[in-house]
């Protein structure tokens, strides 16, 4: 009741958040890490606003402070026109907060779940019965309310934690990256979810996201790097940043649009971003030639590939592009991020890439079945993956994309069907085969408490690297990810970037034939995931086959070929193309969502 | 105002309640953890000796003599193997399947009579304490045998007149540790489900970030800590009455204080353990330091430096030092009064004081490091 009377009226609406010159050091034994520096904003009342920003950028800290749970080194914070550090209860009674980890208990079940939080925020009886009712409907909870939160898929428990956070209609709603690991059903569901609650109930949003549509959803972008805040303003605004820099090119007919993505990275002079986007790729130029056209004469390689000015479209900015942009301007001025110095080696593939070799089957897969007691996690599966193939396996959570892995990875028999990888029959020689796979798991299994090298040479001795092979292999990892001057940093302390690239390295020490990857960009941010890309690019020239799953869509367009699977079934097998060609869509996010539901739309239709 | 904060605080305490009932590993500590102790301490971890081997050689058998031994047959401190040479019986003391050899000589009769007969008795050391136990068992047990043959003959006692200890135990009659045993088990479980799981079950909200949701509520710091203190106050209780009930029926230790001042000193222990496990657990947040630290500082001295094995009064003074400082001392002293020496309200009130003093100083450094912070 008494911030009614701070507010009387919602044309009188004062910022909902107000921060001037705000810090945060954070102090170790060893040193003291500014999380924060001079942040200074207001941020409107009513609206929707992102946070975005690099790995490290401070985003988490920042809505941290937002909440009262952090208090600030120097600087004011005003929430609500409460003073953060001294009345955070009073913040905290008025705003909900879903952390990037949010807290479901997962022995309790969904209904206890939001029993809980509700009677935590003190919403009567007659008030909650109502509410609930919305939310399920919304979350699509309603059918599970007696389950218990820890057997959620990925996807639910998101929506779940987001119907928790909105058991009353704070005045703020602060969301820690809500879309992390979650597929693009889920993630499309969210986002409903949240506009619909602004709409309808005119509650302010500041949302962190590593999602660059999703920030172009919102009314305001701030964009963070380092701890301190570089841009801000609408998408609008900010798009604008890269107008008349933005190009599609079509992909040359001898070359995948990987291939031809990485050339174009590869001539940082001219070319500023790059990624693949449907069938064409999509790049931005060097800001000197903003306006100017393309240098298309300069932009010649010794692979005689060329961009040819028919094949060249002009395109509008989006977001990323922007985003891209600030953050390779301000990176020139700082250390964290590892140089793209990847062009030495990169046109080396561009001729023998023109043709399609006679195909070397290393993975095989037929009529494969896992079932856990009466639930079928992966059903009749099909599928071969040639060698030096980059092979995306996508699919919602929850689809059996993980069982499936873990079965190419020998990590779990299958019940049913056969199942070939490199060349060994992993139901009869699972161990001869795991010598010639790597494994790099969605948590990184990297010991926190070890160093940077201790970790390789234990991975190297694991392998049973000989410890002159492994001396050898150690120095050419450390230097293909960029880990060279932190072999001595204990691994839990690196960012998630860096330990991407330190547990790519130690799946990479014994040249495995096949590396699988899963989920390995999950919370990464989009110049981290460039760099990625990048190496995988390079690793499938070298004749690595690649399996990766991943949560976001556009990655897709790296694969050679693609497989999308949902309840246990493979709903479409092929090109990127072929692929975007049977969902009838331009982009793969669209394509994907219509052949899964599409399909589910189909198996209800069967089971009624 | 105070409505809200009990929905809160009730809220949070049936879903800690819901909680311990869902996960095996709190119900395994805090339930099945006890039965086992009361098993193991009551039954296992005995400080008697019971049905000790003994080898028994007698050079040249006599009547008078299986008789000065057959006491040794009865007895359920021993369980003797007659063995007809020294050989035999050294060869099994070698392989340790006798801890002792009780050996007479040729002339032990004509020497009884005489009455300075000698039983040679050798003890395998390896054990001492035990080793202790069977000389005076068998010295007791021996004395008494001889006297009554003596007595049954008739024959003048000993004409050089010496000098007999007549061995008696006092205060605990029936010669069992058990009576002393028990109320340090109640020590050892309050301690278990205080200290030990407390950290553990409030460690796990930090380490699966459930606390950073709770914080961004209105509930407060008072609510999240009573909230873990009322379940696990209950839990400890249930194990308190397991502990109680062992005592009294299944081990007949006695109980000579009030029951009611037994449940009132019971529960401030309680509240001093519950008060160090928060402390540990919110400063350790992560569920394997805490249950490692836990271990450390609340289980293991409670176990060994509280006066529950061992006398404080025998040890060296710094580790009396170390004693003293422990909560579980106090309450062991209290126990003890309770349960065998009735109620002693000097003692009683004396060591409660000190179990509040605990409770304050505890309650006061868990809530102020379970500020509603996460740096």
């Amino acid at each position: 009741m008494d911030t009614d009377k701070i507010y009387p009226s919602p044309s009188f609406s004062p910022p909902v958040v107000q921060a001037e010159d705000l810090s945060c050091v954070f102090r170790t034994p060893k040193a003291s890490i500014a999380a924060l520096t001079d942040i200074s904003l207001s941020i409107p009342a009513g609206q929707m606003t992102a946070v975005v920003g690099p790995d490290g950028a401070g985003k988490t800290t920042f809505l941290r402070m937002l909440c009262g749970l952090i208090a600030p080194s120097s600087g004011s914070l005003q929430v609500l026109g409460y003073d953060a550090s001294r009345n955070a209860q009073k913040i905290q009674n008025l705003i909900s907060y879903m952390p990037q980890r949010f807290g479901l208990y997962e022995d309790l079940s969904v209904q206890e779940n939001l029993n809980l939080y509700a009677d935590l925020h003190g919403i009567s009886q007659e008030v909650r019965k109502e509410r609930f009712e919305r939310l399920l409907e919304m979350t699509d909870l309603a059918a599970f309310t007696k389950r218990p939160a820890g057997k959620l898929s990925g996807g639910m428990k998101q929506k779940l934690a987001l119907a928790c956070t909105l058991v009353r209609t704070p005045r703020l709603l602060l969301l820690d990256e809500p879309s992390v690991g979650v597929d693009p059903l889920s993630r499309r569901d969210l986002w409903i979810i949240i506009e619909q609650m602004v709409r309808e109930e005119r509650i302010s949003v500041i949302v962190s996201t590593a999602y660059m549509d999703e920030a172009e959803r919102c009314s305001c972008v701030y964009v963070m790097f380092e701890g301190k805040l570089i841009a801000q303003g609408t998408p609008e605004e900010l798009r604008r940043l890269t107008a008349g820099m933005c190009f599609e090119a079509d992909v040359p007919s001898r070359l995948r649009a990987r291939q031809f993505q990485a050339w174009l990275l590869d001539q940082p002079d001219y070319i500023m971003d790059a990624v693949p986007q449907g069938a064409r790729v999509r790049f931005v130029v060097d800001e000197k030639f903003r306006h100017a056209g393309l240098p298309f004469k300069q932009l010649i390689s010794p692979g005689q590939i060329s961009l040819d000015e028919k094949n060249v479209h002009p395109s509008a900015p989006r977001l990323e592009d922007s985003f891209m942009f600030l953050l390779k301007k301000n990176e020139a001025s700082s250390s964290i991020l590892p140089p793209p110095a990847l062009s030495s080696h990169g046109v080396s593939f561009l001729e023998e890439a023109s043709e399609t070799p006679a195909k070397e089957i290393v993975i095989e897969v037929r009529d494969l079945v896992r079932k856990f007691g009466d639930f079928v996690a992966v059903d009749k599966t099909n599928f071969c993956v040639a060698k030096g193939e980059v092979f995306g396996l996508l699919g919602p959570n929850g689809a059996g994309k993980t069982t499936t892995f873990r079965m190419l990875c020998g990590l779990l028999p299958a019940s049913s069907g056969y199942l070939s990888v490199a060349g060994k029959n992993l139901r009869k020689a699972a161990a001869p085969a795991r010598a010639k796979i790597g494994y790099v798991s969605q948590k990184f299994s990297l010991y926190g408490n070890l160093s940077v090298m201790e970790n390789l040479l234990f991975f190297g001795g694991v392998y049973g690297l000989t410890a002159e092979e492994l001396k050898k292999r150690i120095a050419a990892v450390l230097e293909q990810f960029d880990l060279l001057g932190h072999e001595d940093d204990l691994s839990g302390d690196l960012p998630a970037g860096f330990k991407q690239r330190l547990a790519m390295a130690a799946g990479l020490l014994h040249q495995p034939e096949i590396l699988f990857l899963d989920e390995p960009t999950s919370g990464i941010d989009p110049l981290a995931r460039r760099l990625f890309w990048r190496r995988i690019t390079e690793l499938a020239e070298s004749g690595t086959t690649v399996i990766i799953t991943t949560h976001f869509m556009e990655e897709a367009e790296y694969c050679d070929r693609m497989l999308i699977q949902d309840a246990g079934r493979v709903l479409s097998l092929g090109t990127p193309g072929e692929v975007r060609a049977q969902g009838e869509a331009e982009t793969m996010e669209e394509a994907f969502i219509g052949i899964v539901e599409k399909a589910r739309g189909i198996g209800k239709k069967e089971s009624a | 105002m105070m409505k809200k904060f009990l929905v809160r605080l009730n809220a949070l305490t049936v879903k800690e309640f819901r909680q311990i009932m869902r996960d095996p590993s709190s119900i395994l500590i805090g339930l099945i953890l006890p039965c086992v102790l009361i098993f193991i301490f009551g039954y296992g971890l005995s400080l008697d000796v019971n049905n000790i081997p003994v080898a028994v050689v007698m050079d040249k058998p006599s009547p008078v003599a299986q008789k000065v031994f057959s006491g040794l047959t009865g007895s359920r401190y021993f369980s003797p193997c007659w063995m007809s040479s020294m050989q035999e019986a050294e060869e099994l003391m070698r392989r340790r399947e006798v801890d002792a050899i009780l050996h007479t000589a040729s002339d032990f009769d004509r020497r009884l009579k005489r009455g300075e007969a000698e039983v040679q008795l050798i003890l395998h050391g390896a054990d001492s304490t035990t080793a202790t136990l069977i000389q005076q068992y068998t010295a007791g047990l021996l004395a008494l045998r001889m006297r009554s043959e003596l007595d049954m003959g008739k024959r003048p006692v000993s004409p050089t007149g010496s000098v007999e200890v007549v061995p008696r135990i006092w205060f605990n009659e029936a010669g069992t540790s058990t009576w002393y045993l028990v109320p340090g088990l109640v020590v050892i479980i309050m301690t278990l489900v205080g200290a030990f799981l407390t950290a553990l079950v409030m460690a796990r909200e930090w380490e699966r970030g459930t606390l950073e949701s709770l914080f961004v509520t209105p509930a407060g710091r008072a609510e999240i800590l009573l909230s873990k203190i009322i379940p696990y106050f209950l839990l400890g209780f249930i194990g308190l009455l397991l502990c109680l009930a062992a005592a009294r029926w299944m081990f007949g230790v006695p109980m000579r204080g009030s029951l009611w001042l037994f449940f009132l000193c019971s529960s401030l222990y309680l509240l001093v353990a519950l008060g160090l496990g928060l402390i540990i657990s919110s400063l350790t947040r992560s569920q394997f330091l805490a249950s490692q630290i836990a271990l450390i500082v609340s289980f293991l001295p409670a176990v060994i430096l509280s006066g529950f094995l061992f006398d404080l009064r025998s040890v060296p003074t710094i580790v009396r030092a170390v004693g003293s400082i422990l909560p579980a001392t106090y309450f062991m002293e209290i126990l003890k009064t309770l349960f065998l020496a009735g109620d002693n309200m000097n003692i009683i009130l004396r060591n409660s004081a000190a179990l509040v003093g605990y409770i304050v100083l505890f309650m006061a450094v868990a809530a102020h490091f379970t500020r509603k912070k996460l740096d």
